[in-house]
């Protein structure tokens, strides 16, 4: 499985705002599991699909210069359940960025209907505080997972 | 000069949003790590949230200064922070309440000189510009 809870990037506003589809599938191996008989996509991911909307816009809004990760979700709150079949837009506003880290307002949205909304706050670390391999960053992420889709969606970085 | 109710007000609504906490558990001697049971990340979304409340620049560093009584810091010694050290803090953090650490210097008592009255004057002080 590839850690990506977004499809593509509908519109992306350097250092503004970016949108974001998520198409939940009943193919989701998951949604077997929660629950059995009745597939509901966990918040866990929705927020997570909120987190890498959000997360790439602060991302790009610094050229990825910074490590971005999540750091704090002062904030989330769910107004219904989200089940295979439904299209999630995410819409994240990024209300605060800089050296140290960045917050991001995210909604999120089936149709006109909000179905939830959090607030998310983001720090910039080091390859070496991450504990992770050099060279493995977002904009790899970016790059290899989600130009394809943005370039697809006529949208440029 | 700041009205010093409405700011602590303000400060009061900023830490319930940022540390969860209840309203009576914000008093002005309240410590951020030991009594609202901040961690290092709710320093930032604190920044965030005074900047926004009371529609000031926080630079880094300046509300919480980073790094101030680590071991590499060189103001260290025995678990105690030097006397250049606490000199240092009364520089960097004028609005904490140095006179009281100093009697205790021991590194332990470092985090309890981030207290909510702390705030209340830092935000107060910029606001009076």
């Amino acid at each position: 499985m590839r850690w990506f809870w977004i499809d593509k990037f509908i519109e992306f506003e350097s250092g503004k705002q970016a949108r974001s589809i998520k198409n939940v599938s009943l193919s989701e191996e998951h949604l077997h599991d929660h629950f059995p008989g009745f597939p509901v996509m966990p918040c866990s991911l929705i927020m997570e699909g909120m987190a890498q909307t959000g997360g790439i816009l602060l991302g790009e809004s610094h050229k990825f210069k910074y490590l971005v990760f999540l750091a704090k979700v002062p904030k989330f709150k769910s107004h219904r359940p989200v089940r295979p079949g439904d299209q999630l837009i995410y819409t994240a506003t990024l209300t605060d960025a800089r050296e140290e880290g960045g917050m991001t307002s995210v909604v999120a949205h089936c149709g006109d209907e909000l179905v939830a909304e959090a607030e998310i706050v983001f720090a910039h670390v080091t390859e070496e505080d991450a504990g992770i391999p050099k060279g493995v960053n977002q904009k790899n992420v970016v790059e290899v997972g989600l130009a394809g889709v943005l370039a697809e969606s006529g949208i440029n970085e | 000069m700041a009205d010093q109710e409405e700011v602590f007000e303000k400060i009061r609504e900023v830490l319930e949003d940022a540390l969860g906490v209840d309203e009576d558990e914000v008093t002005p001697e309240a410590t951020l790590i030991g009594d609202l049971g901040a961690e290092s990340i709710d320093f930032l979304d604190i920044v965030f949230r005074l900047e926004k409340a009371f529609d000031i620049k926080i630079p880094r560093g300046e509300l919480f200064p980073e790094n101030l009584a680590s071991a590499d810091s060189g103001f260290v010694v025995d678990g105690k922070v030097t006397e250049t050290g606490i000199a240092e803090m009364r520089e960097k953090m004028p609005h904490a309440d140095i006179d009281s650490f100093a009697k205790d210097p021991a590194v332990t008592n470092v985090q309890n000189l981030f207290t909510v009255d702390m705030i209340c004057k830092f935000v107060g002080s910029k606001l009076d510009g």
